[in-house]
């Protein structure tokens, strides 16, 4: 099976590990994985800041570098929810529309294309820890996919997932509100680690970069002992 | 401006709310009961097996009323005359008020009982009363906590006063009517229902808001849990009913609709305690009701929503369950809104209904996590409404701070260009003016030593 790595601005530059996992992860199952080198950004950044023309200067070139792919694979369950959110982003724009449609239907968040495309949810990964998941609000609410990743995790040998409180609420990374209304979303994160730490975790597992580099540029500075994790790096645990 | 609640700017309220450790911890609280009771009334109530299809029901009628409202406003209003009442379109807040106090003067009436309404609070109908010399009383206990609190504003559209606690309010009560029994709620409350029945005695005027008015029989519906509406409309010979011009439903079977919706959003009830529904004209024989009935329909900026993007707003019914389900609400309380509609609907309607410049922050005072969304029984998309209200104010209006434009000008430019915005670093590096108030409390990862793309590219199946 051939699949394209979209693999999002944040793991392109920060988290390069992160899509490394994906790659080894995917090839192992048997995908042949490549990288449409015109893809950039989603452009869920400048959208949600309301600059909409910045945006679909974005989208134009990614629905263009995925046209011939047959699935399309992102590490961030937010990026991918926002490219089958692209068709409301050319209102009038019939042909565009259509193109976008296109890529929605064939994007899929990386667990959720494991579990629904793949149909596997035991990869053979080990990794020892005890273990909270965060959900991310746009890969649960946006894209809907809620299972897959707890379907993943519950088949790592040596991983102990425990449950959160209020483990559905969102940690308040949200783009650039974590940068506008900084007070704000650190008093979110707060509440979320302070149940992880309730929890007594020593891994905090996400499957988007956004939350995850808030959560721990957090953890980091009030100095917790908890890890933050991409999901890929779990399966890909031997 | 009556919706703008005082205080300083949105910043300065948030910073004082994060460090008032009392209140969150209220907030906090009252949000787990009434998210976890809303979630038992919807997804584990028998009776009410398919939420989703109650919801989809409620999103068609109200939809289709709001598509309508022209026909059933004048069907409703046909009706409430027919039966001998009076029905008054107030295009403005003071257009409103200016009617009641008329009305109110007319009757050289002095003593004024209310039940519970956000319209009044939005048109300051109390102070305009007060300031012609009439008493004015709230008779739900939250309204009539803040009313002897030196009228503060309320915190939240269900539960105005649930930023107090037990011990605030017996404090309050101490001081304000000379209460000397314990903080227990039940001795709060029959203290508060003893000095209220009084007032429901001697009132000259009975004035209330309007959960849904039925078009197809002029009536007026309310939904309270203490009953106080049924006395504030029982016993004053003359009624007024202050209706938000959207707040109408066609039929008695849309309304039945929508106040099961209603009642397990704003709650977790399967119904409120009373459901009052007023009919002007007092038949033959009744030996209460009023004689007078006064129905005024506010518009004060809603039908600037009318066909625009925004229209689905109107479609809100006052439930409360987006705030409920709030995070930024849950750690910055109501007040800090700065308007008297707070959480995820009060960043969306206020700044249609209300044109302070204030309002224009509260569009971006949200995650867009779409809790709110996910949570509103009749379906609005508020995190898509509050990322349209962005979009308007940062391309209609202009108003976005310099670096930002820049910095969103230069992402534009390079995502156009695959081969730029690989050089640039990709969206994290052009952010990086952006990134200052995220090391204020955070750390920020530094960036790998070669990029992914780079990794790919020269890997050509040799493994890392
Ligand atoms: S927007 Fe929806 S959830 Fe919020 S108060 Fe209105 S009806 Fe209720």
């Amino acid at each position: 099976m051939k699949v394209s790595l979209f693999i999002t601005c944040l793991c392109d530059v920060i988290y390069p590990d992160v899509g490394k996992d994906v790659v080894e992860v995917l090839e192992r199952l048997g995908c042949e994985v490549d990288f449409p080198a015109g893809q950039t950004c989603c452009g869920q950044p400048a959208y949600n800041s309301g600059y909409r023309r910045e945006a679909v200067k974005a989208a134009k070139p990614m629905i263009e570098a995925f046209a011939d792919s047959d699935y399309v694979v992102a590490p961030s369950g937010s990026c991918a929810a926002v490219i089958h959110e692209y068709e409301k982003w050319f209102p009038g724009e019939p042909v565009w529309q259509a193109k976008a449609r296109q890529l929605a239907a064939k994007t899929y968040e990386f667990t959720q294309f494991l579990v629904d495309v793949l149909k596997v949810t035991d990869i053979g990964a080990r990794y020892k820890a005890r273990a909270a998941y965060h959900t991310s609000c746009h890969m649960t609410r946006l894209l809907g996919v809620k299972e897959a990743p707890l379907k993943l995790l519950e088949h790592v040998e040596g991983l102990e997932l425990v449950p959160i409180s209020n483990a559905y609420d969102c940690c308040g990374f949200g783009g650039t509100f974590a940068v506008k209304m900084a007070a704000i979303s650190t008093a979110m994160a707060d509440e979320k680690i302070s149940h992880v730490e309730a929890a007594k975790a020593d891994v905090l597992i996400g499957s988007d970069g956004g939350c995850l580099m808030h959560l721990k540029g957090r953890i980091d500075r009030l100095g917790q002992p908890v890890e933050v994790k991409h999901i890929a790096q779990v399966l890909n645990g031997r | 401006m009556p919706m703008k609640i005082e205080g300083g700017p949105f910043k300065a309220r948030v910073e004082e709310a994060l460090h008032n450790d009392f209140m969150r911890g209220a907030v906090r609280r009252a949000q787990d009961g009434l998210r976890g009771r809303k979630l038992a009334a919807t997804n584990e109530d028998r009776d009410f097996e398919d939420w989703e299809a109650w919801r989809q029901a409620g999103e068609a009628v109200r939809r289709h009323t709001i598509e309508n409202l022209d026909y059933y406003l004048e069907q409703l209003s046909e009706n409430v005359e027919a039966r001998g009442g009076h029905v008054f379109f107030a295009a403005t807040a003071e257009e409103a008020t200016a009617y009641i106090r008329q009305v109110v003067k007319a009757k050289d009436a002095k003593r004024i009982i209310k039940s519970k309404s956000m319209v009044t609070e939005e048109i300051s109908l109390n102070a305009a009363l007060e300031a012609d010399g009439c008493e004015v009383v709230e008779t739900d206990l939250g309204e009539y906590i803040l009313q002897l609190d030196d009228h503060e504003p309320p915190s939240h559209l269900v539960a105005p006063a649930v930023h107090k606690n037990q011990a605030q309010i017996r404090e309050l009560y101490a001081k304000k009517i000379g209460y000397t029994a314990t903080e227990k709620p039940e001795e709060i409350t029959a203290h508060t229902r003893k000095v209220l029945r009084e007032t429901f005695l001697h009132a000259d005027i009975g004035i209330t808001g309007c959960n849904f008015a039925v078009a197809e029989t002029g009536t007026v519906t309310l939904l309270t849990n203490e009953g106080n509406a049924d006395l504030a409309t029982s016993l004053p010979k003359t009624q007024i009913s202050v209706m938000g011009m959207e707040r109408l439903v066609p039929t008695w079977e849309d309304l039945d609709i929508l106040v099961s919706l209603l009642s397990r959003s704003a709650v977790g009830q399967r119904l409120a305690t009373y459901v009052t529904a007023l009919t002007p004209g007092r038949e033959e024989g009744s030996v209460d009701g009023p004689e007078d009935f006064h129905l005024v329909i506010v518009d004060a900026g809603r039908s600037k929503a009318l066909g625009t993007e925004f229209q689905d707003v109107l479609h809100c019914i006052r439930c409360g369950a987006c705030i409920n389900v709030c995070p930024v609400y849950r750690h910055i309380g109501g007040h800090a809104y700065g308007s008297i509609y707070q959480g995820p609907i009060g960043a969306v309607l206020s700044p249609i209904l209300g044109d302070s410049d204030a309002f224009k922050t509260l569009p971006f005072a949200s995650s867009l996590c779409g809790a709110c969304t996910e949570a509103c029984p009749v379906g609005i998309p508020l995190h898509e409404q509050l990322v349209a209200h962005r979009r308007a104010i940062v391309e209609d209006h202009g108003e976005a701070p310099w670096f930002e434009k820049l910095a969103m000008r230069g992402f534009g430019a390079a995502a156009a260009k695959p081969e730029r915005f690989a050089r640039a670093g990709g969206t994290v590096r052009l952010a990086k003016p952006l990134a200052r108030a995220w090391t204020a409390e955070r750390e920020f990862p530094a960036p790998a030593r070669t990029t992914f793309r780079k990794w790919f590219e020269e890997r050509k199946g040799a493994g890392r």
